[in-house]
């Protein structure tokens, strides 16, 4: 078996790694809807029956990112670029939303949705590496309060444009080196073709991380270690998410340019970086009177909560990206 | 065009409808709604869905939607707008367009505000809504709420920015027997302030 996949191509093993993804998602949603014919309500009861239309939720979730992770390995790296770029687009402009601006920072979103969001990705797809990672940071963080204060409008001056700063480090830096990981370049490590694998461990030890800590909050119920933040959020579920998450990037380290150890260490990173990320935006919620970014009975924004959902990676990937850069060394220069 | 129009708006702004209080439904109804932004009329538009869009007339300001040609293409091929004067003249009654449209049987949406709010709330309602309902008393009258316009292209801006946008449908009201004019016009504007918060 494991000779038969060493001597596929890198390309069919990623493709090999979607079948086996769609295959245990078919298996699963098929068994969820077979369950939902059940009509023994005596048996299982009503919050059964909830707790599973929660499950199909969740399956309905994974199937739409399967399917973007999947369209983004196959059209190629442009409209991977392209499709994480509309992702930051959509995630910015719930940001956005939900954060009250004033007429004076109307100039300031134009620069950020119109022309911040496509030079970052395209210094991405370019692959001006050094630059795009100094680009926000650097050059942003002039331009954005320059153009505020070139209209004139000096109230709450500070706040207004550190939230537009936050929000576009958040949703466009973080979430354009997604894309950049696949254009990672690992000499002489045989991992040419292969960078989709890299995607997929992030979003997969992230993933798992988080799901594991959603589960042990809701079995074992323990008061919230930080209730100002978040009513479920505890020390021991995270710690328990944690290891998971890290022992989850352990065992996939065949399908990354890492030893297993290294491989822990990276999903370890990773790991820290998504569910406190996510613990950040949870505070961020609470500051802002919303429980979710896209809470249909509470915001009449009409958000739909998909900012809920890429925190954590928005958070997770440059940590992520940085740390392999670093630690490996690697270049992230012009493909050979 | 109209559909690359509507696409458009819904990366921009989402264009969510949320109906509160009455269901869409192909009566003859007057919309009223708050006004912050000429955007206003394209936002009800676009929000309403695509059987009630093509009965259902917005009204426009003559001199901003006709002052381009772009501009009034779009609001006469794609919007079926009624042209208002905001100008009185003499000798012309401002609401006959309404009228007629009204007349021949379409819905129609309007902004009894009269013009731009700059506030947080909207301004004393125009006598034009008490007007309408009392010669069409079978069209049925939905206060809308829109929220969030005025910060996707604020007056003088012209590229507008991506925020969320809703508009809220409430309950229907209705002129009672005997209402005063300003009496009804103040419930009026309090039904769409309500729908705020809702």
């Amino acid at each position: 078996m494991n000779q038969f996949l060493r001597s596929l191509t890198p390309s069919q093993q990623v493709a090999a790694l979607f079948l086996l993804v769609f295959g245990i998602l078919v298996v699963v949603s098929i068994t969820a809807f077979l369950l939902s014919f059940r009509q023994d309500r005596g048996a299982h009861g009503d919050a059964w029956h909830e707790e599973l239309r929660n499950f199909r939720q969740l399956l309905a979730t994974s199937w739409v990112m399967v399917v973007v992770f999947w369209l983004a390995w196959a059209i190629g790296d442009v409209m991977a670029t392209v499709l994480f770029a509309l992702i930051a687009f959509f995630a910015l402009r719930e940001f956005i939303s939900l954060s009250p601006t004033r007429r004076g920072d109307h100039r300031s979103l134009v620069l950020a949705f119109f022309v911040v969001l496509p030079v970052q990705f395209w210094l991405v797809g370019t692959r001006h590496f050094d630059l795009f990672s100094v680009f926000i940071p650097v050059y942003v963080f002039l331009a954005i309060p320059l153009v505020s204060a070139v209209s004139g409008d000096t109230q709450r001056f500070l706040e207004r444009n550190a939230k537009l700063q936050w929000g576009i480090m958040v949703c466009v830096f973080g979430m354009s080196h997604v894309p950049a990981l696949m254009l990672l370049q690992f000499p002489g490590r045989n991992y040419e073709g292969k960078q989709a694998f890299l995607v997929f461990f992030l979003v997969m030890v992230v993933q798992t991380c988080m799901l594991v800590q959603h589960l042990v909050t809701r079995k074992l119920r323990k008061p919230p270690s930080l209730p100002e933040v978040s009513q479920s959020f505890n020390w021991y579920p995270w710690a328990l998410g944690m290891a998971v998450g890290s022992i989850a990037g352990g065992v996939l380290s065949f399908i990354t340019p890492f030893k297993p150890g290294q491989a822990l260490g990276m999903a370890f990173v990773a790991c820290v970086a998504g569910s406190m990320g996510h613990l950040v935006m949870k505070a961020l919620k609470r500051d802002r009177g919303v429980t979710a970014w896209g809470h249909r009975g509470l915001s009449v924004t009409g958000a739909n909560g998909l900012l809920d959902r890429v925190d954590a990676l928005c958070f997770a990937a440059p940590i992520f990206f940085h740390s392999v850069r670093w630690y490996f060394g690697v270049d992230a220069g012009v493909r050979p | 065009m109209g559909l690359f129009l509507l696409g458009l708006i819904r990366v921009l702004t989402g264009a969510q409808a949320r109906w509160y209080g009455c269901p869409p439904k192909a009566e003859q109804r007057i919309y009223f709604a708050n006004h912050q932004s000429h955007a206003d009329l394209v936002m009800i538009w676009a929000a309403l869905p695509q059987e009630l869009r093509s009965i259902t007339r917005p009204i426009a300001a003559r001199d901003y939607w006709t002052k381009t040609p772009l501009r009034q293409w779009i609001t006469t091929a794609v919007f079926n707008a009624v042209y208002v004067d905001r100008e009185r003249k003499e000798g012309e009654d401002p609401l006959q367009p309404l009228v007629d449209a009204l007349a021949s049987g379409d819905s129609i949406i309007i902004f009894p505000e009269g013009t731009r709010g700059h506030g947080e709330e909207p301004q004393p309602f125009k006598s034009g809504l008490y007007t309408l309902a009392q010669k069409f008393p079978h069209a049925v009258l939905v206060p809308a709420w829109i929220d969030n316009i005025q910060r996707v292209m604020p007056k003088g801006e012209v590229v507008p920015v991506p925020i969320l946008c809703s508009v809220t449908f409430g309950a229907p009201v209705r002129v009672e027997a005997g209402e005063e004019r300003r009496a009804f016009l103040d419930r009026a504007r309090l039904a769409v302030l309500a729908l705020r918060d809702v």
